[in-house]
């Protein structure tokens, strides 16, 4: 057995490169796999860190909309039943003037925080006298705060808040945060005096007593709440964080796993065309005793082999990738939002490497499986005589498997999604993918017949050749399908994307400049005031104040977004696109595509929605289109928010200019207003940035598309590769009868471009099918907005060609080693 | 000065951040009102004096209970104003600290059982009410109703219930209430005590509930004043002697160990009252306990000469002292004493001992 294995394993040495090419494709699929996963579980296990860190030993917390609730409740919390310590909490996200990253500025009751997050509390200065933990003008900056603002203990560090910047002095650094934690702590009062949030808490935090956590107690804790406020325990935050990233990380572990396909495929590839090529090396072994069981499980052993190595390396390279994307894109990967401004350090991640190790080295065996099967099946006698020209058995067309697949991807994508993931979406990809692999004999008999008409001598034998040897082009073929597939499909999915979002964009930002202090969460607004003031500058024609508010519904799940806008008489369709929409009678709102989809609502349906501490009935009028808030959008009219919360704050103010105004003088206007530094952005540099934003968030998809994109092609150079050498006669022959090496140089990059041909029109064909799978089933089920369909027609063009002038390239490097022997001796040989 | 001072100690062990608490006295921008010989008037001035600096509400006392050997026990209310933003207009605003602690001192435990709360003044959850006693800090509290003060304190691990009264005439210290502390009229403070208060009601330890009564020494006491910058620590006893009358007496110690001042009151049972000044009164140590945890030698058993007696004190148990360094940095020791007088016991009250491991600097 030792000797056998040592027989088949060392054959991958003889054929290094197609080895070699096989072995990169597992590893790309692992590394890629445990990349996301390591990426995504750092960064959760960051955020849990967070979580955990602010919540200290909370047993539960009382938490409602994000600008916070009335702090009257606190008293009548901490004296119910059961509860042994609680902690109040101002929360808020602020911005430094100029820096992007926000600052969680938390004021906390250090008194009660101590009896529930002891490890949070401020370490300070030396010379500070110590009754400074109260006083209204410091703050304690977390290690990571002061590193990333690049200030010291005793300096003044000055903060937006709204249209106006407060200052306050660093007291002395905040300890217990994680790190990178971007925060700072302020006495309670102080956070709520100077950050304009008086009566406001955004959170309690709560410890029972031992043996307190009864029926009764929670229920009388409950009847405490006044609706919107939830009484969740920290744990449930953490979850509802991996809830919120769970679609997109499974989305990239998808693209992983197809690269995985693609390995596999590759594995089979080469696998085949090389024991093919050793089927008088096989027969001799089975001549000398070798039985078919250990024949088999030679081969076989060859594929594990790949698999190990490739799935081992895989592993290591996979947690290199994740260590690069988290230091350059962060732990959301760069889609904005999950976990922004976290720069989690890197962790091992067990679990996903042994997961990804065990697809890797499956799917090299089953890559390996049929050519094993083969090989140990083969006839022996034909195969021992010298003469004998080993060729792949002719490819047949399952016409009734590919009927079954389409049927079956059809069928899966209209399935709901499965706990919010589109699992028959992707389901229905894989069978959209086997289908049109199952077609490809079929297309390659196909199209070579169509080339019948084209004339030339070498088109002829390109073409005679191909049809003479379909399986070879089939499987040549089948790994450019595949990544073409993917990569066609996702160019188009994220061509739709693009637009609609382009087009979202342009509907929504509909005035000249905005005036923004909602950077991330923050929840501190523009103040009354300041927008009277903002109104009256003469050449502003109008302003429209936009608040947002983050709201929990009823029955838990991920918190709502609120968006409070004038919606003008005309239609609510002039704030955001509608895509269902109903004449408005009573008290209206006006709901994102998520929240028919998560929560049912539909056109017309009363709902009941918790604002400003009381439970309030409304008519739904319409479901709009949303990309910035994949767990729900509620939209309100902001008159009637504003009488039913007197929040008179905005977050965001768009600003029309006076007719003959130009932008810059609006702008150089408001900006004499408000000062240097709030952000002040016209429509057009939003959009921009919006669309800058969306480029990024699928660098990471482009990225896995170049490596399936290389695969395909490592399938077309193997092919040819290990068909270089059975070849040789041919090529001698050719010579032999006058043609020259060049010509026979060309043969070979037409014979590459031609089965790449084959594998690109069935990749798109396929790509386009599946591109539909992935807008309509996958990304509407996955994060719940649809889109419109738009194919990038030139760039998908320009792909094509490329790839068959790439696969030219391959096969005609590949194939050159054949060329490079002498043309009598070639002939010789074949005497 | 001292009383204020031994209080605050009461309050640094209490305070899970106490240097807040001592910082809001060293450091504080509102003018405080400065205590003067005055007339107090009753309820009122059981209720909280808000714009001082410092104020308390100290209950200390023995009690019995059936099947149990006599045990301490002590509870304090503390409020301070440390004068930081005072004008925030928010609910949280730290116009007031309070500080509750509570302690029980059973001879079976042979060490204390004592628990602490502290938090800033809101209205409606913590506070102390002007104009008669109500003291809350969560669900910690202490209130006057009708003729007696009520105490209802569950610290989780123990919890009193405890009413006492009637309260007969309140005893006021020194100057009908202003007491001096430390050379300098500065070093003074407003003290009023109710001595040999009857006390009655329940008390739980673990899961075993027992009715108890017993006598108490309540004091209320009030002040702006700093501690005087020669003293080390004090020495204090508060003292229910079984014929009725009540005796209070303190020293405050220079960091030499000799004395900086010297107070104290006799009430005897017919009303008539005894005021001692510096000259009329001598601590002499009989024995010294050595702390297996801190190291520090207290002298829990001490001979207070005053007028024409000797009094000697003798510990309930030896380990009645609260380390809280871990947290505050200081060190006492406070407990439930037996007063001898010719080898017979004479009284029993409370006695406490501060700044032993090192000066306390207030």
């Amino acid at each position: 057995m030792k000797l056998l294995l040592g027989l088949f394993i060392s054959s991958l040495r003889r054929r290094r490169f197609a080895a070699a090419l096989s072995l990169l494709a597992v590893m790309l699929g692992v590394a890629l796999g445990v990349a996301v996963s390591v990426v995504n579980r750092s960064a959760l296990d960051e955020f849990a860190h967070g979580v955990r860190v602010l919540s200290g030993e909370a047993d539960l917390q009382i938490v409602g909309p994000r600008n916070g609730f009335d702090d009257a409740l606190f008293a009548p919390v901490v004296l119910s039943e059961g509860v042994a310590a609680a902690s109040p909490v101002v929360e808020l996200d602020v911005r430094l003037p100029g820096r992007d990253s926000p600052l969680r500025v938390l004021g906390l009751d250090l008194l009660r925080s101590i009896q529930i997050q002891p490890a949070l509390r401020p370490e300070t200065g030396p010379t500070l006298d110590a009754g400074a933990l109260l006083d209204p003008d410091l703050i304690y900056l977390s290690p990571a705060a002061l590193q990333r603002f690049g200030l010291s203990v005793g300096q003044t560090v000055r903060m937006q808040l709204g249209a106006r910047t407060i200052a306050l002095r660093i007291g002395g650094v905040a300890n217990g945060f994680g790190a990178g934690q971007l925060a700072g702590l302020m006495d309670i009062a102080a956070a709520q005096w100077r950050f304009d949030h008086l009566g406001r808490l955004t959170r309690i935090d709560l410890r029972w007593a031992s043996g307190g956590d009864t029926s009764a107690a929670r229920a009388a804790l409950k009847a405490l709440l006044p609706p919107g406020l939830q009484l969740v325990p920290p744990a449930q935050r953490e979850e509802q964080a991996a809830d919120m990233s769970r679609a997109y990380r499974a989305n990239l572990t998808m693209l992983a796993v197809i690269a995985l396909a693609t390995g596999a495929f590759l594995v089979f590839a080469t696998q085949s065309l090389s024991v093919v090529r050793r089927e008088a090396e096989f027969a001799l072994l089975r001549a000398l005793g070798v039985t078919r069981v250990e024949l088999l499980r030679g081969v076989l052993a060859e594929g594990c082999a790949v698999g190990l190595v490739g799935g081992s390396i895989g592993v290591v390279v996979g947690h290199g990738l994740a260590a690069i994307a988290l230091n350059t894109l962060g732990g959301d990967l760069g889609a904005a939002g999950y976990f922004a401004g976290s720069r989690p350090a890197l962790q091992f991640d067990l679990l996903a490497s042994a997961v990804f190790l065990l697809l890797g080295l499956a799917a090299s065996v089953l890559g390996s499986w049929w050519p094993a099967w083969r090989a140990a099946n083969a006839d022996i006698a034909p195969a021992l005589r010298s003469s004998h020209q080993p060729m792949l058995p002719p490819a047949s067309v399952h016409r009734r498997v590919a009927i079954v697949l389409a049927a079956m991807a059809v069928a899966l994508a209209a399935l709901p999604p499965l706990q919010g993931l589109p699992v028959g979406g992707y389901l229905a990809v894989a069978c959209v993918l086997a289908c049109a692999v199952v077609c490809l004999p079929a297309l390659a008999h196909l199209l070579t017949r169509s080339l019948a008409r084209w004339p030339g001598l070498l088109l002829g034998l390109v073409r005679a050749r191909v049809a003479a040897t379909p399986s070879h082009a089939v499987i040549a073929a089948g790994g450019v399908l595949a990544s073409v597939a993917l990569s066609v499909a996702m160019a188009i999915m994220v061509a739709s994307f693009r637009d609609s979002v382009d087009a979202w964009l342009a509907r929504v930002l509909p005035a000249d400049l905005y005036v923004r202090s909602a950077q991330g969460a923050v929840a501190v607004g523009v103040e009354p005031d300041a927008l009277k003031r903002l109104a009256a500058i003469p050449e502003v024609a109008r302003i429209e104040p936009i608040r947002h508010e983050q709201i929990r519904l009823d029955g838990g799940g991920l918190p709502v977004a609120l968006v409070a806008r004038t919606v003008p008489a005309e239609g609510a369709d002039r704030v955001f696109p509608m895509r269902e929409m109903r004449p408005c009678s009573g008290d209206c709102v006006w709901v994102s595509e998520a929240m028919s989809d998560l929560h049912g609502w539909r056109t017309g349906q009363q709902v009941q929605i918790p604002i400003g501490g009381g439970e309030h009935r409304f008519v739904v009028a319409g479901i709009w289109r949303d990309y910035a808030r994949q767990s729900g959008a509620i939209l309100i009219d902001l008159a009637r928010y504003q009488t039913l919360t007197s929040d008179m704050r905005a977050n965001d103010v768009a600003i029309w200019a006076a007719p003959g105004v130009a932008a810059d003088m609006l702008r150089e206007r408001v900006r004499a207003l408000f000062g240097p530094s709030l952000e002040i952005a016209s429509a057009e540099l939003i959009r921009r940035s919006s669309l800058a934003l969306f480029d990024r968030t699928f660098a990471v998809t482009y990225a896995l598309e170049a490596c399936a994109v290389l695969i395909g092609l490592f399938g077309i150079a193997a092919s040819f590769a290990a068909l270089a050498a059975a070849r040789r006669r041919e090529f001698g022959m050719l010579r032999h009868i006058g043609v020259t090496r060049g010509q026979i140089g060309t043969l070979l990059a037409l014979e590459g471009a031609l089965v790449a041909g084959i594998g690109v029109v069935g990749g798109m064909l396929a790509g386009g099918a599946i591109s539909v799978l992935l807008i309509f089933v996958v990304n509407r089920q996955s994060f719940h907005w649809s889109m419109d369909f738009a194919v990038p027609g030139a760039s998908l063009a320009l792909f094509a060609v490329a790839m068959l002038g790439f696969a030219a390239l391959a096969a005609r490097l590949a194939g050159g080693q054949a060329m490079r022997l002498d043309a009598v001796r070639a002939v010789r040989e074949d005497a | 000065m001292q009383p204020l001072r031994r209080r605050m100690l009461g309050l640094i062990a209490a305070a899970p951040i106490a240097p807040i608490a001592l910082a809001a006295q060293a450091d504080a921008a509102v003018a405080y009102p400065v205590v003067r010989p005055q007339r107090l008037r009753f309820p009122e001035d059981h209720g909280a004096h808000p714009a001082h600096r410092i104020e308390w509400w100290y209950l200390t006392g023995w009690l019995e209970a059936a099947g149990l050997a006599p045990f301490g026990f002590q509870l304090t209310f503390f409020q301070i104003r440390p004068g930081i933003a005072e004008d925030n207009p928010s609910r949280f605003a730290p116009d007031h600290l309070l500080v509750a602690h509570a302690a029980l001192a059973l001879p079976q435990a042979g060490h204390l059982l004592h628990a602490a709360r502290t938090a800033r003044s809101m209205p409606g959850l913590v506070g102390a009410s002007v104009g008669d006693c109500y003291v809350r800090l969560d669900r910690w509290r202490l209130w006057r109703q009708a003729d007696d003060f009520k105490a209802d304190v569950d610290a989780g691990e123990f919890m009193l219930q405890l009413a006492f009264g009637p309260t007969g005439e309140p005893l006021l210290h020194g100057e009908g209430g202003y007491s001096q502390k430390a050379p300098g009229a500065e070093h003074a403070s407003q003290y009023v005590s109710l001595p040999q208060l009857p006390v009655r009601g329940r008390v739980r330890v673990g899961e075993r509930v027992l009715a108890v009564s017993g006598k108490a020494w309540f004091d209320h006491e009030w002040s702006s004043s700093l501690m005087h910058p020669d003293a080390a620590g004090w020495d204090w006893a508060g003292i229910n002697l079984h014929d009725g009358s009540a005796l209070m007496l303190f020293r405050m110690r220079r960091h030499d160990g000799g004395a900086l001042w010297h107070g104290g009151t006799l009430r005897r049972a017919d009303g008539t009252i005894q005021h001692f000044g510096p000259s009329d009164i001598a601590w002499q140590v009989q024995r010294e306990w050595r702390s297996p945890r801190s190291g520090v030698r207290w002298p829990v058993s001490q001979t207070v000469r005053f007028a024409d007696r000797i009094i000697s004190l003798a510990p309930l148990m030896d380990d009645q002292e609260l380390d809280t360094r871990s947290t505050t940095g200081a060190i006492y020791w406070e407990g439930a004493v037996r007063a001898m007088e010719q080898g017979r016991e004479v009284g029993r009250g409370y006695l406490e001992l501060t700044g032993y491991d090192k000066a306390l600097r207030l």
